[in-house]
C-alpha cells in the first residue's frame, strides 16, 4: 500500500483520537474519583452538542466561542446533578449508579427525541471545508483546531489537578476517601466538582466536534464504547492514560477503515475493550486494584 | 436484592390463575391489535426472564443480553434458509446457540474475575462484537439482514390467525416463568441468591462460584435464543441492528429491573407495563420517545425507593397483616 495513505490514515487517526481523548478525560475524571462508571456520558455529550447547534443557529454564536459558555454550564448542571440525584443514590453496589446513570441516559435521549426529533443535524461555518496540508494529508482545518485544543486543555486539565488547591483535594479524595475527611475536605462538595469538571469537558468536546461532526439524539451511542474503551485501554482514573489510550483508539480506528473496509473496521474498538478487561483490566497506566 | 417474594412461597392458586387470564385474554380480546399486544407483552416477558434470571438471581448485570437473542434469531434462520431446517427444528438451534454465546461469554468474562459494573460493560461490548461481524460477513446477509420467505402453514411456525403466535409465546414465557419459580425453589436458586448477595462469601461457605455462574449463563442464554427464534419468525426479517441492537438489551433489563429483579413474576410485570405504555403514549399522544422517558424515570425511581421493583408492591400488599414484619 501507498506509504502516503497509510501517513494519511494516521494522521486522521491521530486526530480524531484527540477528541476522543478530551471525552474520555471527562470519564476517567469521574471513575477516578468517585468511582463509578458514569453511563450517561455520551448522552451528555449529545445535550452539549445540541446546546452548541442552538447557540450557533439561534444566536449565531460561532462553535468554538461556545466553548466559554458551554463548559460553565456543563460543569454547573454536573455539580447541580451529582447534589441533587447521583450523589443521593451513590451509596451501596456500583451497579447501582451504573443502573441510574443508564437511566439517566435513557431518559435524556428520549427527551431529546421528543423536542428535537429523530434527524440529524450539521453546522455550517465559513471554514467548514478549509483544508491544511499535513505533510501528505489534506485536512479539513476545524479537525486540526479541535486537536490542538483538545490538546491543549488535556494539559490544562492535568495542570488544574496538579498544582492548584482544588486539584490536590480532587487528588486526595481519589487516593483515600476517609483520610482526605479528616484532614477537613469536604468530600461531598468534591464530589460534585469532580463530576462538574467531568461534564465540563464535554462541553468544550462538544464546542470543538460540532463543526466536523452532526448531532441527533443518539449520537452519544456513538460516543459510549469508544470512551469507555480509551478509559479502560488507558486505566481507569489515569490522565495520561486517557491521552494515550485516546490517540491509540483513533489510529485503530482509521486503520481498522482503511484495512478492514468500512463495515468491519469498527470491530477493533470492541475487541480491543474486550481484550484489555480479560487480560490487563488495570490498562496501560492504570494502578492495580 | 432480596425478593420480597423469595421468602414467601407463591401460592399455586396465583400461578394457575395468571395462566387462565394469559389463555382467556385472545379469546375475549380477538382483535388483531390487541392479540399482538399480548405477542409483544409475553415476547418482552420472555426475554425479560432472560435477563433476569442471570440480572436479578444470579445479580451478574448484562447490558448487551441482546447478543443471545441475536445469535438465536440468526442461527434458526440461517439453518432453514441455507439448509431447508424446520422452524420447529429452529427453535431448539437457536436455544442452543444462545446457551453457547452466554456460556463462551460468562466462561471467558468470570475466568478473568469481571464482576459488577465491569462484567456489564463487556457483555455491551461482545454484543457490539457480534453486531458488526453480522453487518459485515455475507451468510448473515450483511446489512441488509435476512428475509423469511411467507410460506403459512402450521407446520412452517407460520399461522394463519395471529393467536397461533400468541400461544406459542404464551407456552415459552409459562416455561420460563415455571423455570424461575423452580430456580427460587431450588438448592440451584439458593447458591446464585448467596453469590449475588456476597460472592466471598458464597466461596467460603464451598460454592463453586465459578461453575454456577456460567451453569446460569448458559440457561439465560438459551432463553434469549429461544427469544430470537420466535422473534424471527414473528416478523419474518432480522438485520444486525434489531438482532444485536443496544435497545433491545437495555429493554431487557427495564423489564426485569421495572417489574422486579430476582423475581418470579417481575419480566412479566415489567413487560405488560413497557406494551402498554408504549401503546398508550403511541396512540394518544404520537409523540416519539415519550414512553421511554418514563420507562428510564421509572428505572431512576425504582433503584432510589423500589430496588425489588413494582411487585413488591403487590408482595407488601398481600404480605402486610397485623403483626407480620414486612
Amino acid at each position: 500500500m501507498d506509504p502516503n495513505i497509510i501517513a494519511a490514515a494516521a494522521i486522521n487517526g491521530l486526530l480524531l483520537g484527540g477528541i476522543y481523548t478530551l471525552v474520555a478525560s471527562g470519564l476517567t475524571l469521574i471513575y477516578g474519583v468517585l468511582h463509578i462508571i458514569n453511563f450517561a456520558h455520551g448522552s451528555m455529550l449529545m445535550l452539549a452538542m445540541f446546546g452548541v447547534f442552538y447557540l450557533l443557529t439561534l444566536l449565531g454564536i460561532d462553535p468554538y466561542l461556545s466553548i466559554f459558555i458551554m463548559v460553565p454550564a456543563m460543569f454547573v448542571l454536573g455539580y447541580l446533578l451529582y447534589k441533587g440525584l447521583i450523589g443521593r443514590l451513590s451509596s451501596g453496589k456500583d451497579e447501582n449508579i451504573l443502573l441510574v446513570t443508564l437511566g439517566l441516559s435513557i431518559l435524556i435521549e428520549n427527551l431529546a427525541l421528543m423536542f428535537f426529533k429523530g434527524d440529524s443535524r450539521t453546522i455550517l461555518v465559513s471554514y467548514s471545508d478549509t483544508m491544511v496540508e499535513v505533510g501528505p494529508a489534506f485536512v479539513p482545518l476545524p479537525k486540526l483546531i479541535s486537536f490542538g485544543v483538545a490538546m491543549a486543555l488535556c494539559a490544562a486539565l492535568g495542570l488544574f489537578i496538579q498544582r492548584t488547591d482544588t486539584g490536590r483535594a480532587i487528588r486526595a479524595v481519589a487516593k483515600e476517601r476517609v483520610g482526605a475527611q479528616l484532614v477537613g475536605i469536604d468530600v461531598d462538595r468534591i464530589f460534585a466538582i469532580s463530576y462538574g469538571i467531568g461534564l465540563a469537558t464535554l462541553g468544550a468536546a462538544a464546542s470543538l466536534m460540532m463543526p466536523i461532526f452532526y448531532v441527533s439524539p443518539t449520537v452519544g451511542h456513538v460516543f459510549v464504547l469508544v470512551a469507555f474503551t480509551v478509559v479502560v485501554l488507558g486505566g481507569m482514573g489515569s490522565f495520561l492514560g486517557a491521552v494515550v489510550g485516546g490517540l491509540i483508539i483513533g489510529l485503530t480506528e482509521s486503520f481498522g477503515g482503511l484495512f478492514l473496509g468500512e463495515s468491519m473496521g469498527q470491530i477493533g474498538i470492541s475487541l480491543i475493550f474486550i481484550l484489555i478487561l480479560l487480560f490487563r483490566p488495570s490498562g496501560l497506566f492504570g494502578t492495580k486494584t | 436484592m432480596t425478593s420480597v417474594s423469595e421468602l414467601k412461597p407463591i401460592p399455586w392458586k396465583l400461578h394457575l390463575s395468571v395462566l387462565a387470564v394469559a389463555i382467556a385474554f385472545p379469546f375475549v380480546f380477538p382483535s388483531n391489535f390487541m392479540v399482538n399486544f399480548g405477542v409483544m407483552a409475553l415476547f418482552y416477558a420472555f426475554i425479560g426472564q432472560s435477563w433476569n434470571i442471570s440480572g436479578g438471581f444470579a445479580g451478574q448485570l448484562s447490558f448487551g443480553h441482546v447478543a443471545f437473542f441475536g445469535v438465536g434469531a440468526y442461527a434458526s434462520t440461517i439453518v432453514q434458509l441455507r439448509l431447508g431446517v424446520s422452524p420447529w427444528l429452529g427453535l431448539p438451534i437457536a436455544g442452543l446457540a444462545g446457551a453457547a454465546v452466554g456460556g463462551a461469554i460468562a466462561v471467558l468474562s468470570f475466568r478473568a474475575g469481571l464482576k459488577g459494573s465491569y462484567f456489564a460493560l463487556i457483555t455491551l461490548a461482545f454484543a457490539e462484537v457480534l453486531r458488526i461481524v453480522s453487518n459485515s460477513i455475507g451468510i448473515t446477509g450483511g446489512g441488509l439482514g435476512l428475509l423469511i420467505p411467507m410460506k403459512i402453514g402450521a407446520q412452517n411456525l407460520q399461522f394463519a390467525e395471529r393467536s397461533g403466535f400468541y400461544f406459542l409465546i404464551l407456552a415459552l414465557a409459562a416455561g420460563s416463568v415455571a423455570l424461575a419459580e423452580w430456580m427460587r425453589r431450588s438448592r440451584f436458586g439458593a447458591q446464585l441468591a448467596a453469590i449475588r448477595e456476597n460472592e466471598d462469601s458464597a466461596k467460603a461457605l464451598g460454592i463453586n462460584v465459578f461453575a454456577e455462574k456460567v451453569k446460569v449463563m448458559l440457561i439465560s442464554g438459551a432463553i434469549g435464543g429461544l427469544g430470537g427464534c420466535f422473534f424471527a419468525q414473528y416478523f419474518l426479517y432480522i438485520d444486525p441492528l434489531i438482532a444485536f441492537g443496544t435497545d433491545k438489551s437495555i429493554e431487557m433489563l427495564l423489564v426485569s429491573m421495572i417489574g422486579g429483579a430476582g423475581t418470579v413474576y417481575g419480566p412479566l410485570v415489567g413487560a405488560v407495563l413497557l406494551a402498554l405504555v408504549s401503546d398508550v403514549t403511541r396512540t394518544l399522544t404520537q409523540i416519539q420517545g415519550l414512553s421511554l422517558v418514563l420507562y428510564g424515570a421509572l428505572l431512576v425511581v425504582i433503584i432510589a425507593f423500589l430496588p425489588n421493583g413494582l411487585i413488591e408492591l403487590f408482595s407488601r400488599k398481600r404480605g402486610r397483616r397485623p403483626g407480620s414484619k414486612t
